[in-house]
């Protein structure tokens, strides 16, 4: 057990402390020591009388708001437009060429979209994100919808099962592997664009700090931000992860006896 | 007479024009979108949106604007330049943690550390490490376009036949002659569907990148100019660079996707 502990891990200190006396050694403005940073983190943002300082809670708790409720929205108005045009064969062969396009987009090109119409503030980093996030999870969930074993859904219209019964009972856990596809790239593209836009347009967030400690060349500011980022993104991978482990066990049950 | 010749063509439509049927209502779904764009913005139902003829009027100017094409030349060259070396680093590094058991265990913990940092949130570090501001693209879009050929690398090389390895193993081939073989053929769908996904993350970075310093030339310095100006022509210029981005991401898309399905129709049959 710990043994293989070991074996897992040895790697990560060794290298962390390579760099330890490397940075000491070269003494190096933009190579600051890990234990520097670690400092810096203390300092800064962890030594609050609850364990966060003022300014950490200022800037990390509406940078976590804005990109669970905006990522939150997009899944919602992604699932529910997807099974909607999914299950709607006519509908879907009139809107694909616009989904394909609107995925194409490159979503940080939509930034300045939002920038122009709200200049600063919330909005332009939930449009950002909702905008940027949508496309998979959309195009997942008409896909799946769309390929739902016709069979169960005759069974259901036969044995009269009422339509909310067939969408929740059928059509969604039928849909749901895929849908959870789409969900796990919009995750690591909802932080992504949470930053950029906290980079370019707010007073305050995540991204902010890293903007305001590059232009004060703030070196440990801009290591610890990153570092910052690392656990929100490992935090939020990791919940996801066992979201969709919880609501897929019977997809996975499934496959292994079919 | 219309009734036996409306059965006759439903009993079995010819898949050339049920094809054309499908196109046609792709066409219509577009057109009626840029008619409700049109009208949204004639009409000031959406007073910031330019109507679609402005911003499509636009777009077409674009491409003979020689700043515009410059600028658009500039992201096309860093992606073009950062993806075939996030390709030389993913591939073989993906390649030795499929093979070798011992080192992917060791560098586990640091994957997964370093996987979920949005790439983006090193921009500005990238910025102090790597001067003109061109490298720092590139070294940009290296990072953040391995991590997916790298993964589906690795799932590749899983993914192997076991029983194909072994085999040649038997007959005396070396690891190396396994690999290049067996390994690296099989596993070759999953490098490019890895590469497909990066591409579209290599065009996401450029444009930050570009957006968020400045000094970096391509379509975000572009975006950067054209949402300085004042009302309703800045979002003109922002609306038709979007369109632009979109039509990019679009044609790089489809030629990778068209290219996957070519190499790799064996996998299918």
């Amino acid at each position: 057990m710990i043994a293989t502990l070991v074996r897992r891990l040895w790697l990560a200190p060794v290298l962390l402390a390579c760099w330890e006396l490397l940075a000491r050694a070269q003494a190096s403005p933009y190579l600051p020591a890990p234990t520097r940073i670690a400092s810096w983190m203390y300092e800064r943002w962890f030594s609050g009388p609850y364990v966060l300082t003022e300014e950490a809670v200022d800037n990390f708790v509406p940078s976590l708001v804005r990109v669970v409720g905006s990522w939150s929205v997009a899944v919602v108005a992604g699932v529910a437009l997807g099974v909607a045009i999914g299950r709607m064969a006519w509908l879907s062969d009139y809107v694909d060429p616009l989904v394909e396009f609107g995925r194409a987009v490159p979503p940080p090109a939509m930034l300045p979209v939002f920038l122009v119409l709200f200049t600063m503030g919330t909005q332009v980093q939930v449009a950002t994100i909702v905008f940027g996030v949508v496309w998979p999870i959309l195009l997942n969930s008409i896909d799946g919808a769309r390929n739902v074993d016709p069979l169960q859904l005759e069974t259901a219209a036969v044995f009269g099962v009422p339509a909310r019964l067939r969408l929740l009972r059928i059509i969604l856990p039928s849909a749901s592997p895929k849908i959870f596809a789409g969900l796990r790239l919009s995750v690591s593209l909802a932080l992504i664009l949470m930053v950029i836009s906290e980079l370019k347009g707010s007073t305050d967030g995540i991204g902010y700090l890293l903007s305001t400690a590059s232009n004060n060349a703030d070196m440990p500011g801009l290591w610890a931000g990153v570092v910052v980022l690392g656990v929100l993104g490992y935090a939020l991978n990791s919940l996801f992860l066992m979201a969709e482990r919880r609501v897929l066990t019977w997809h996975r049950g499934a496959r292994r006896t079919a | 007479m219309t009734i036996t010749a409306t059965l006759a063509g439903r009993g079995r439509i010819s898949p050339s024009r049920a094809r054309l049927a499908k196109y046609l209502r792709h066409a219509t779904g577009v057109a009626v979108f840029i008619l409700a764009w049109e009208l949204a913005g004639r009409t000031g139902l959406i007073s910031w949106l330019p109507a679609a003829s402005t911003s499509l009027a636009r777009v077409a100017q674009l491409a003979a604007d020689p700043a515009f094409l410059a600028d658009l030349a500039s992201t096309l060259t860093a992606a073009a330049v950062g993806l075939p070396l996030a390709v030389l680093v993913a591939v073989p590094v993906g390649l030795l943690l499929g093979t070798v058991p011992v080192v992917e265990e060791m560098t586990r913990a640091i994957v997964e550390f370093l996987r979920p940092i949005p790439s983006v949130a090193l921009i500005p570090l990238a910025m102090f490490f790597f001067q003109p501001e061109i490298n720092a693209k590139v070294a940009l879009i290296v990072y953040a376009a391995s991590w997916p050929i790298l993964i589906n690398t690795l799932y590749g090389v899983r993914d192997v036949d076991p029983v194909a390895t072994e085999t040649l193993r038997s007959f005396g081939f070396g690891p190396g002659a396994v690999i290049w073989r067996v390994s690296l053929p099989s596993a070759a769908p999953f490098i490019f569907t890895g590469v497909r996904l990066a591409a579209s993350i290599t065009l996401i970075l450029a444009i930050s990148v570009e957006y968020v310093v400045g000094g970096a030339g391509g379509i975000g310095a572009f975006l950067i100019q054209a949402s300085t100006g004042i009302g309703a022509d800045a979002m003109v210029d922002v609306i038709a660079t979007l369109v632009w981005a979109g039509l990019v991401g679009l044609v790089v898309n489809t030629l990778l996707l068209r290219a996957e399905r070519r190499l790799f129709r064996w996998r299918h049959a």
